[in-house]
């Protein structure tokens, strides 16, 4: 299993874990903890999986959402939202907005393993990066 | 000469005629055929009262004794007729648009409706009104003798002539002067009798002068030889008598009671009084025409006696010509009987309605004045009234004994209504004119009249309280009447009318300008002042008679088209008229205004039907009563609109709680979501954590112990977290217990510095303190203000973002409290969040990757409060300043 993700999370010891997780996973991992620069970051890295966090410092996830699914070259890019808010309201949100899957913190290990594997694979009829 | 029986029996046929003449007129006037009743013609005729027996016989008297000084007395009021009339006319206008029923009435409506000062005037004018009935029944006995001899009925009695005729002119005003109540209702039939009576004595005096011009004399030249040969002609010229007693005649012909019921109350249209402003003039000419012939004749006759008071009666008789005397007695006959008929009228009205009816409703305390019982009681006072004014003349004039001293009561009656004059002047003409003023000037002007004249000459006729008077009370010479303020006074009346009258217009002057008039009779004033604003003429009775066409539109309006067709209609067929609209009769008016007054109350309806009927203008009363009902109106509507706005104020607050509600539900939901989130992310961290640490695959120790502590801490976070909630909802609820006790600033912030690890040299933070200024004693829950400081050092640790991060503490006493400034030296909070920074959960975006769930302000702000002080942050130039304010309560004298 092989590919480039990027991870926007503002949380340095979830950042940490999720890093750990996936790379020990054979992914290669990149972690980013702005959300003002996260879309800088997705051009630069261009991941072929994008793992979200809803709440950061800066920018909401939410709002890069919306505007990577405005730009032609981000519109198709897989991306697992991750969030603390447990209310299902958000992830409606979420999902309207183009969020391909969707994960409340606190998941499993290899809950976030098997869907990042997922979206991987499926890439939403889309061209991928 | 003829009988005492034939003088008896023509007095009957002339009195039944008179009757007969005024059940007549009051016949035609109820049918609505006022014909000649209503003309200026009947109204002139009936101003005649003013020429009484004293002055049919009088004035020949008078003319012997002081030549032509008794022309004053027409000379006066034919001055006021041409040169006043213009106060008539106001006079007339008032009387009519105020609904007055006698000048008593007419001084109380225009002060206020005093009802002391109506009765103060009606005493005044029954006192001037008494002697001078007497007068007129001294008269008619004195010529019933002069005239008669003895017949079948006996020898003629003075006594008893004067008993019979009081009786019957009782008899004649109860029956024309009391048929009706209304008080604003005219009698047609008392006042065409005594226009009748007015001819009669005209007619008699013309017809004597005639006969001792042409009959006696050779035509106008000789007369004129022996006027010039005679005493009269020779009589001296008094100038002050001339002023003063004209003076007085035209005072008199505004302020008599009985002139002023002819003058105002009787007057039916405003026109006639236009035609009388000549024709009296006239009227009184031509009775003076022919006074001075005679008298010259009366001088020059040996038969004539030696009373010169009677020589229109003893010239015809001494010539022979029974005739013409007995035209003459008739004519002395019925100015007597007008003058008493209309006087008695006048002051009953006055009595019942100012003395006795007060006095009654204060007995009886009925408050409903068109009850039955009370009409017959108004009715029954104004009959006593009426008897009673008949039975003080008639005993005054037992008392004087028919003394010579009665033919002086005329002019001293005059100067006693007279006294109502300015009151009645400055009522009319001037708003400033107050009660006080009135009833002081009135007050003082009759004391001071019935002292000086009346006393005096009730004491001459009457052989009373002589040696007082003579000396003056309690032996003040100054005071007596003879002698008033030690001025020899060689004519009583002018010096009692100076004194009298100036006294009266100065107090009048004096007490209106120093007293404040009450609402009302500033209103009243206004009216009167300026009564030609507020009012429209009166057009005589024909004008009612179109005015119901008027009256249906009106009660369209207010009834509806059918209801008011209807009434109409009814009332109509039952006069029996074959059209739909029914003459205006009282019953049919009173009738519409019970109907009216159901829709718009009886105050206004009354108002509405008196504006279209008569012309008579809406009076102050009526006004007042229709601001009443207005105000009730008024009141309602207002409460509903009470209503409705407090309905929208609930309305309002309902919307109020509403939005309040959803933004507290919307707050309750961002908050939990605020707590998912910080109880989550640590919980996230140690989940991954503790899987990553469970799985089999082998771990380094670095990374083993890396995770450790990392679940460690996070899990510390979370407690913390928890800590920090139960906290702030301990604090909010208010249920939080402080520990209060002595305390020393400066400790205090040793162990906050301490617990957030901020010693000097043990961290990254440079603290600057003032040891000096720290010294203050406190009385504070230490634990607590220990944890407001950590924060702040702690938030300062964590988001100082300066090179070399500093955060001074500085102490200020100031008067009653204590402030403690913690401001770093970093970039400050922007003013975009300076607002936030206190809510639950608000972290600051530079946050240092510090932990925190951003409850530490909140939390603290709280214990700030709880403590009494407060926690703000001051906007500053650079770096973020807090500033923790403690209370006086808290200070402790060092």
């Amino acid at each position: 299993m092989g590919g480039r993700i990027l991870l926007i999370e503002d949380e340095g010891n979830i950042l940490e874990a999720i890093t750990f997780i996936l790379s020990r996973a054979g992914w290669e991992v990149q972690g980013h903890g702005n959300g003002a620069t996260a879309l800088e970051a997705v051009g630069r890295v261009a991941p072929d999986v994008l793992v979200l966090d809803v709440m950061l410092p800066g920018r909401s996830g939410l709002e890069i959402l919306r505007d990577l699914r405005a730009a032609p070259a981000t519109a198709g890019l897989p991306v697992l939202m991750l969030t603390a808010k447990g209310q299902a309201k958000d992830r409606e949100t979420a999902m309207e907005l183009g969020a391909n899957a969707y994960l409340t913190k606190p998941f499993s290990n290899a809950e976030l393993l098997a869907t990042v594997s997922r979206l991987a694979e499926a890439p939403a009829g889309t061209d991928g990066v | 000469m003829l009988s005492f029986d034939g003088l008896v029996a023509v007095c009957v046929v002339y009195v039944a005629l008179l009757f007969g003449i005024a059940f007549l007129a009051e016949k035609r006037a109820t049918e609505g055929k006022a014909g000649w009743l209503n003309s200026p013609v009947t109204y002139t005729l009936s101003l005649s009262i003013y020429t009484t027996a004293w002055t049919f016989y009088g004035a020949v008297g008078s003319a012997v004794r002081t030549g032509l000084e008794f022309l004053t007395i027409y000379l006066g009021p034919t001055l006021v007729f041409i040169g006043w009339f213009w106060l008539l006319r106001k006079m007339v206008r008032i009387g009519r648009a105020q609904r007055i029923t006698s000048i008593a009435d007419m001084i109380s409506s225009r002060y206020g409706k005093s009802g002391g000062l109506a009765a103060l005037v009606t005493v005044l004018a029954v006192l001037g009104a008494t002697p001078y009935i007497a007068l007129q029944l001294q008269s008619v006995a004195l010529s019933f003798s002069a005239f008669a001899r003895p017949g079948a009925f006996g020898t003629p009695d003075a006594d008893q002539t004067a008993v019979w005729v009081a009786a019957g002119l009782a008899l004649f005003t109860i029956v024309f002067g009391t048929r009706s109540l209304d008080l604003n209702e005219r009698h047609p039939g008392l006042v065409s009798a005594i226009a009748v009576e007015a001819v009669v004595k005209l007619f008699a005096l013309l017809a004597v002068g005639v006969f001792v011009v042409w009959g006696v004399a050779d035509g106008p030249a000789d007369m004129l030889a022996r006027i010039e040969a005679s005493p009269v002609s020779q009589a001296p010229w008094n100038g002050a008598r001339w002023l003063g007693v004209t003076a007085l005649a035209a005072a008199a012909i505004l302020c008599l009671p009985r002139m002023f019921q002819v003058l105002v109350v009787e007057n039916s249209d405003e026109r006639h009084l236009a035609t009388a402003g000549w024709a009296f003039p006239l009227y009184l000419l031509l009775i003076s025409l022919f006074v001075v012939p005679i008298a010259v004749v009366g001088l020059g006759l040996e038969g004539a006696g030696s009373n010169p008071d009677l020589f229109v009666l003893t010239v015809p008789l001494a010539l022979g010509q029974d005739g013409l005397a007995l035209l003459v007695f008739l004519g002395g006959f019925s100015a007597a009987t007008s003058m008493v008929i209309v006087a008695a009228l006048a002051l009953s009205t006055m009595l019942s309605n100012h003395i006795i009816m007060p006095i009654w409703l204060q007995i009886t305390r009925h408050d409903d004045p068109m009850s039955g019982d009370m009409r017959r009681a108004a009715l029954m006072a104004r009959r006593l009234s009426i008897l009673g004014v008949m039975f003080l003349g008639y005993g005054y004039y037992r008392l004087s004994g028919g003394a010579d001293a009665l033919a002086d009561i005329g002019l001293i009656a005059f100067l006693g209504v007279a006294q109502i004059l300015p009151a009645l002047l400055g009522g009319i003409l001037w708003r400033g004119a107050t009660r006080v003023g009135a009833a002081l000037g009135i007050g003082a002007g009759f004391a001071i009249w019935a002292w000086l004249l009346l006393l005096p000459n009730l004491a001459e006729t009457g052989g009373l309280i002589p040696s007082v008077l003579e000396a003056g009370p309690f032996g003040l010479s100054w005071l007596s009447p003879a002698t008033p303020l030690g001025l020899q006074a060689t004519d009583p009346l002018l010096t009692a009318m100076v004194l009298s009258l100036g006294v009266n217009t100065f107090l009048f002057i004096f007490g209106s300008l120093v007293s404040f008039p009450s609402p009302l009779e500033r209103l009243q004033g206004a009216q009167f002042v300026n009564v030609y604003d507020h009012s429209r003429p009166l057009y005589g009775w024909q004008g009612a008679a179109g005015a119901a066409d008027d009256l249906l539109i009106m009660a369209q309006r207010i009834l509806g088209a059918a209801r008011a067709g209807r009434l109409f209609q009814q009332a109509a067929e039952a006069q029996g008229r074959t059209g739909d609209l029914p003459e205006p009769t009282p019953d049919f008016l009173e009738r519409l205004e019970r109907e009216l007054s159901g829709s718009v109350g009886a105050a206004t309806a009354h108002a509405m039907v008196a504006q279209i009927i008569g012309g008579a203008s809406v009076s102050v009363r009526d006004l007042l009563a229709v601001a009443d009902e207005t105000a009730q109106i008024m009141e309602y509507s207002s409460q509903l609109e009470a209503k409705s706005t407090e309905l929208a104020q609930t309305a309002a607050r309902l919307r109020e709680a509403n939005t309040k509600l959803t933004e507290l539900s919307r707050q309750k939901d961002a908050f939990l979501s605020q707590i998912s989130h910080e109880l989550r992310t640590p919980m996230t961290s140690i989940r991954a954590f503790s899987e990553i640490l469970m799985q089999a695959d082998p771990l380094d120790d670095t990374a083993r112990a890396r995770f450790s502590r990392i679940i460690h801490d996070e899990s510390r976070r979370l407690t913390r977290l928890l800590d920090d909630l139960l906290d702030l909802s301990v604090l909010e609820n208010g249920r939080v217990t402080l520990n209060e006790a002595e305390a020393r600033l400066g400790d205090v912030l040793d162990r906050a510095i301490h617990a957030a690890g901020a010693q000097a040299g043990d961290g990254r933070l440079t603290l600057e303190r003032d040891p000096e200024a720290e010294d203050v004693r406190l009385v504070t829950d230490a634990d607590r203000l220990a944890q407001v400081f950590i924060n702040l050092i702690s938030n300062a640790q964590k988001y100082c973002d300066a090179e070399a991060p500093r955060l001074s503490i500085r102490v200020r006493q100031l008067p009653g409290r204590v402030e403690v400034d913690f401001t770093d030296n970093g970039s400050g909070i922007p003013p975009r969040q300076q607002a936030l920074i206190f809510e639950k959960f608000a972290r600051a975006d530079s946050a240092t990757g510090a932990p925190g769930a951003g409850l530490g302000l909140a939390i603290s702000r709280e214990i700030m409060a709880r403590l009494g002080g407060g926690l703000v942050h001051v906007p500053s130039e650079k770096g973020a300043r807090f500033r923790v304010r403690l209370p006086g309560r808290a200070l402790r004298a060092a």
